[in-house]
């Protein structure tokens, strides 16, 4: 089992009534009436820490990402947040897993290649090169890429980014969206042939032939939690199946919001009103943004239409009680948090790659170190020896980091 | 044969200049009355484009909008003087939703167009769209200018003002669309065009086609829909009829000075009480105004 610590980098200050008062958390919210940019810094250098304070912890990665435009998660460039952590965790057997650098908008495509092979020299060949579609307010929002194209760019992107590391001759790249006379990449990563490959996705099924064609590891980003998951986890694994690979737990990864405290009572007390921050407001987006026309294809469009498989349910009218009810956030005890864990993500969705969003919405530094270290020191050695007895190789970890980390305190 | 028939045949044969009419509605009596739908495969035989075809008298080809080819009272009128010709733009039609893989951009659509006029064998003809329609009709009308009669426009998209922005309805709630296209958003004409079947696989398909269509249209106008008409137009030469809907909420009256101020013969035609589809919901008072145009 590999855990790694996610942060999305949110705007931690929304004012009480900003769902009220503004549309969308994400491509309008307005910058010099919400923010502050001395703030922003402490935020990001808070994100750095919690990062760095999880490596040292014991976690076996950690995950930045890439957004545009918006108070929900705003690290633009993933990987100037990725260096600072591949310089600071050498050392540790950590890796570094960019969730990552947006392929269809950054033009073009091989300063994804380049930048990956720089952070993999950096770290010493720790890096995981996830390889995003990005998010429709991103791309096609924030970034003006048409809907139709978004997908069929990522694809010409991501073989462009596959070819250029692994090429022993320069090429030419004759594309349609891109066109390259002369590619030469420097540098080239330490790993050999080329980092693993993890595709984050929100449950297209396109997406799981992509990934199981490709051989690449599907990671599930859901903030509805395992329950609702396990539905369309289970349309992977049925491809995985039909295509004759092996159902290798490492194959898959998932994200799961996770907050513990001393006991059940407490982490009520201590994150509840985070959590409901993080649903009520860092999700606060309309609802047609994540399918602009055009930008799902058709068939699964019309799948989608005839059978919606997640139930449109309005977060906004949950409460922390009903987001751990229902999953969305396994919070409590660290027995409590390890056993749902284990049984309702790990073993229910059969997942070897597990990212934990170990800071949620508006909480603060001091409590997310605290939900670091009860993690780190109470949950995840019990996490860490499942699927060993089974002898899968997780090939889409870095080699030189498949071994068990050695159990690690609090780093505090 | 109306568009929402057409949904509900089987798949068509395909071939190029492949008829299928005439279907035997309407009237009959005329003999030269043409009706039916004809198949033309183009762009090396990778593109089915589906054509409505109606009326008697010469030709004008119609360019439907953003939200899928709605054959109505307006047609209807025009098809009483004209050989009304309409296709359904590229992923639009039903049955041929990866059409529209094969249209790269805005050069490689009005060049398919180009080889549809060519096969229907229409060498002079008058062009009107509504909408991204116009401003295919307009981009038609520009590379070819000598073989356009005249050109209707119908609210027309294609030019940009940063004080007057064209509001993108890919971004609105599904709910919300139809008060923006309509003066009147519960209108017979606003639910002739968006209104969902009491089944719930047919509504699912009429959501999944409602939304490809916006989606394959919107393939040549994201994120802006200048697209460079601007450089364009000036080469149009037909007299040029601009009909806008006095209430259009996407695309402001700001426009028609644009499209005026840049084509070399044209007139305004405001109609009242009808948003940006005035063909669909004033039918008799705009097929009046651009029948009377056309005919000049």
């Amino acid at each position: 089992m590999k855990v790694s610590a996610f942060h999305l980098m949110p705007h931690r200050e929304l004012p009480p009534d900003f769902e009220r008062r503004h549309p969308s958390v994400w491509v309008t919210p307005p910058w010099w009436e919400l923010a502050d940019a001395r703030r922003v810094g402490q935020y990001y250098n808070w994100t750095l820490d919690e990062l760095l304070h999880a490596a040292r912890a014991g976690f076996d990665g950690v995950c930045t990402n890439e957004h545009h435009q918006n108070a929900y998660g705003f690290m633009p460039s993933p990987n100037l947040m990725g260096s600072v952590l591949a310089k600071q965790t050498n050392g540790l057997d950590v890796a570094i897993v960019q969730m990552g650098m947006t392929l269809p908008t950054t033009s073009p495509p091989i300063r994804v290649a380049e930048e990956y092979g720089m952070l993999d020299c950096i770290s010493g060949g720790r890096l995981v090169a996830g390889l995003p579609l990005g998010s429709p307010m991103d791309v096609n929002l924030a970034y003006g890429i048409t809907p139709m194209e978004h997908r069929e760019r990522y694809r010409e992107a991501f073989e462009l980014v596959l070819k250029a590391w692994q090429a022993k001759e320069i090429f030419a790249w004759n594309g349609k969206y891109f066109q390259l006379g002369q590619v030469n990449l420097w540098p080239r990563p330490i790993q050999e042939p080329h980092p693993p490959v993890w595709v984050p996705g929100s449950g297209s099924i396109s997406t799981f032939d992509f990934a199981t064609d490709h051989n690449v590891c599907y990671c599930f980003l859901s903030y509805a939690g395992a329950r609702a998951a396990s539905a369309m986890m289970d349309g992977y694994w049925e491809v995985v199946d039909r295509k004759g690979l092996e159902r290798n737990p490492y194959r898959a990864g998932f994200l799961q919001l996770v907050a513990v405290s001393p006991t059940d009572a407490q982490a009520e007390a201590d994150y509840a009103r985070h959590v409901e921050y993080f649903y009520h407001k860092c999700l606060h987006v309309p609802a047609q943004w994540f399918a602009p026309p055009g930008n799902q294809d058709y068939r699964s469009l019309l799948a989608a239409n005839r059978n919606p498989v997640r139930r449109a349910e309005d977060p906004k009218t949950l409460r922390y009680k009903d987001f751990v009810d229902k999953g969305y956030v396994i919070a409590g005890s660290p027995a409590t948090v390890k056993e749902r864990l284990i049984e309702e993500v790990i073993k229910r969705l059969h997942v070897g790659n597990l990212m934990i969003l170990v800071q949620i919405g508006s909480m603060p530094h001091e409590l997310t170190l605290q939900n670091i270290d009860l993690f780190a020191r109470d949950v995840l050695p019990h996490l860490r020896e499942i699927w060993d007895d089974k002898g899968w190789e997780n090939h889409w970890w870095p080699q030189s980091l498949r071994a068990s980390r050695a159990p690690v305190g609090a780093a505090r | 044969m109306t568009p929402k028939q057409a949904a509900k045949s089987p798949l068509s044969p395909r071939g190029r200049g492949q008829g299928e009419g005439p279907q035997g509605e309407g009237p009959q009596g005329e003999g030269r009355q043409r009706e039916g739908t004809r198949a033309i495969t183009v762009w090396q035989n990778r593109v089915p484009l589906r054509v409505h075809v109606k009326g008697t008298g010469p030709a004008v080809v119609y360019f439907h909008g953003p939200w899928g080819l709605t054959w109505g009272p307006f047609l209807d009128a025009l098809a009483r003087r004209f050989t009304v010709y309409a296709p359904e733009h590229p992923g639009t039609a039903a049955g041929e939703p990866d059409a529209i893989q094969h249209v790269d951009n805005l050069w490689d659509l009005v060049l398919c167009y180009d080889e549809l006029l060519a096969d229907l064998g229409l060498r002079e003809v008058r062009l009107a769209g509504h909408s991204f329609g116009a401003m295919v009709a307009c981009e038609v009308a520009a590379l070819h200018p000598a073989r356009v009669k005249r050109l209707v426009l119908i609210d027309p998209i294609g030019l940009w003002r940063d004080d007057a922005p064209v509001i993108n309805w890919m971004l609105l709630a599904p709910t919300d669309i139809p008060a923006h296209v309509f003066r009147d958003p519960a209108g017979a004409a606003a639910k002739a065009l968006f209104a969902q079947p009491e089944d719930p696989d047919e509504a699912a398909l009429a959501r999944t086609r409602l939304s490809w269509a916006m989606g394959a249209t919107g393939k040549f106008i994201w994120p802006i829909p200048d697209k460079g008409l601007k450089k364009r137009i000036h080469r149009v030469s037909a007299p040029t009829l601009l009909v806008w809907g006095a209430d259009d909420r996407l695309v402001p009256r700001a426009y028609a000075k644009e499209f005026a101020g840049r084509l070399a013969d044209s007139r305004l035609e405001v109609v009242a009480g009808a948003g940006h589809a005035p063909h669909l919901e004033q039918p008799e008072a705009t097929a009046r105004v651009v029948q009377a145009f056309l005919a000049g």
